[in-house]
């Protein structure tokens, strides 16, 4: 129960540290950033800085600014957009689903394939293998994803034109057509994952598999297959149960990279558009609400681990 | 140990090759990175042109060499950087304790909650685009890394018995830090460097490829993928090579500092 109460109390800490990080981006801006903003489309008039400037509240004080600013972030609204004066939650929800939907295949893929690849490399333990292995898992960890969706559209235009994989359609709307164009950028974007966690894997079933419980289970005649998946598996998920929760930090970042290679019109799309345009409020809503949802996700990977280890709830402290 | 040092002299090697042919660039380039030459647009590899050229005629082996080399500089200078204010940090943090160690480890923890991409996207945002807030966007993003990578051995060192007998013979902190503390550090240090740089690198290239690094005309390997990709059906080369540069540099430094780290962990000899 402490160890729950412990980390909930980081959880709030980190969220408002995060809130007043993402709430100084606009007023650090070097130089005047409403003329900044106003340059990218319009002539900038005293007038106008001074009416943009009053929309904002950035004539008030610091700590009001702030203040009414968390207000509405948690009373779900997170400003609107300089230039179509949308509420950004809009702009957001518009532009959501597709790197939700990216991200989700991604980790599917690299983590689906990570378990029965982390478990066949544990088995095969040799010098030879372990060679290969090391390099594949440095290069899967290593390559460029957007280089690799680049190279891979090559091949696939080259051998297969006129197959549609740039783009995106809803899933509702065409469930083949939104896998097919979605399967290329979830596994450049899933392979150092896969990387990454079939390496993680294979190191913890190396060690769950040198335990007395392992020894045990083999001296009273447990099948091999269960001792690996029962026995061994069981205890080694639980590095790679952490690990997955840090990936989706990862997942969101790369988004943005293979979501342009892809022309998938998600968040990436979304923040690198409201970049060029310099509409900052869109930018910071958009990197408060992915921060938080990785916060979030991270917070219920830490209870899901106190689930799957008992010894964590209480021993776990600090 | 004999195939282990075999294994470290062999990526080291490889490391000091991609090294060497990236700072000296200026020397070994063929061409003038972006010298034009429109009659020879588009060519594939061929004895004149190694890597072939690319859509204005410029010569794509030059302009891989240099781009690595501005990709190079830019990730070390962040990656120092990173290294000098997470380090001091992480070392304060365990050497004092206490109420220093829980402040400075919050706001660590704050940056990190970050998704790396986007906080960098977010700084770039704020500073503008270029090679010198790319380098300072992957500092921010990288110093609590440094600080929390370095805090856990910085906490050991600091309760062995030998910084207590420094204390106890009237060693200052300073000299405590600088000579018991940094110096049992290094190879914790220089591992986890090289994987960094490896990191930064791709983080580098990403940002220069979503155009908010390093700016055109310089040649940076981010931006030749971008541009190459637009003419990829016509002439495949400036991508594919640009790309492939990337990976060899990351690949080399992230290998020398998984290498590096079983050659000195003796912990972990045998099992990966």
């Amino acid at each position: 129960m402490s160890y729950i109460r412990e980390r909930a109390l980081d959880l709030v800490i980190v969220l408002f540290g995060v809130s007043i990080i993402t709430f100084m981006m606009i007023r650090l801006i070097p130089g005047d950033a409403v003329a900044i903003m106003l340059g990218a489309n319009t002539e900038v008039t005293p007038e106008r800085v001074a009416e943009i400037r009053a929309r904002l509240g950035l004539d008030q004080p610091l700590l009001s600014q702030y203040l009414t600013w968390v207000s509405g972030v948690l009373t779900g609204n997170l400003g609107e957009s300089i230039w179509t004066r949308r509420p950004v939650t809009q702009e957001i929800a518009a532009h959501v689903w597709p790197t939700l939907q990216l991200g989700i295949l991604a980790l599917a893929m690299g983590a689906g394939l990570a378990l029965p690849l982390g478990v066949t490399m544990a088995r095969l333990r040799g010098q030879g293998f372990d060679i290969g292995l090391r390099i594949g898992s440095v290069v899967g960890l290593t390559i460029p994803s957007f280089w690799l969706g680049i190279m891979m559209i090559l091949l696939l235009t080259s051998f297969a034109p006129g197959l549609q994989v740039l783009g995106y359609v809803p899933f509702f709307e065409d469930p083949l057509g939104n896998l097919a164009r979605l399967a290329l950028p979830a596994f450049a974007l899933a392979l150092p994952i896969l990387a990454h966690l079939s390496r993680l894997l294979r190191s913890a079933m190396l060690d769950a598999l040198q335990q007395d419980y392992v020894r045990t289970a083999r001296a009273k005649g447990v099948p091999e297959s269960q001792v690996l998946f029962v026995h061994a598996l069981r205890n080694a998920l639980i590095p790679f149960v952490t690990s997955v929760g840090i990936m989706t930090g990862y997942l969101l970042g790369g988004a943005i990279v293979v979501e342009q290679v892809f022309a998938i019109p998600g968040l990436g799309r979304l923040i690198l558009g409201a970049i060029s345009e310099r509409n900052y409020p869109l930018v910071q809503a958009t990197i408060l609400v992915v921060t938080v949802s990785f916060v979030l996700i991270n917070f219920a990977v830490d209870m899901l681990y106190a689930v799957i280890d008992p010894r964590i709830r209480e021993a776990r402290r600090g | 140990m004999k195939r282990h040092s075999l294994v470290l002299q062999l990526s080291g090697a490889f490391l000091a090759l991609v090294l060497l042919s990236a700072l000296l660039a200026p020397l070994i380039s063929p061409f003038d990175p972006l010298a034009q030459n429109i009659m020879a647009r588009m060519r594939g590899p061929e004895l004149a042109h190694w890597l072939g050229t690319d859509q204005f005629g410029r010569d794509i082996l030059s302009r891989v060499l240099y781009g690595l080399r501005a990709s190079l500089i830019v990730s070390s200078a962040a990656v120092a950087l990173a290294l000098l204010l997470g380090g001091t940090l992480g070392v304060m943090a365990a050497y004092y304790r206490g109420l220093t160690d829980r402040i400075v480890m919050r706001v660590m923890d704050v940056l990190f909650a970050f998704p790396v991409m986007l906080l960098a996207i977010g700084i770039i945002a704020m500073l503008g685009p270029g090679a010198m807030p790319t380098a300072i966007a992957i500092a921010v993003v990288y110093t609590p890394i440094f600080a929390r990578l370095i805090r856990g051995p910085a906490m050991v060192i600091a309760e062995s018995d030998y910084v207590l007998s420094a204390r106890a013979v009237g060693a200052g902190d300073m000299r405590i830090i600088t000579r018991h503390i940094l110096p049992n550090l290094s190879s914790v240090i220089l591992v986890q460097t090289s994987l960094m740089l490896s990191a930064a690198i791709l983080v580098e290239a990403s940002l220069s490829f979503l155009g908010l690094g390093t700016q055109p005309p310089e040649p940076s390997l981010g931006t030749m993928l971008s541009e190459g990709r637009n003419f990829l059906l016509l002439s495949p080369w400036s991508a594919v090579f640009s790309g492939l540069a990337i990976l060899i540099a990351a690949f080399a430094l992230n290998l020398f500092g998984d290498v590096l780290r079983d050659t000195l962990d003796p912990r972990l000899r045998g099992n990966r």
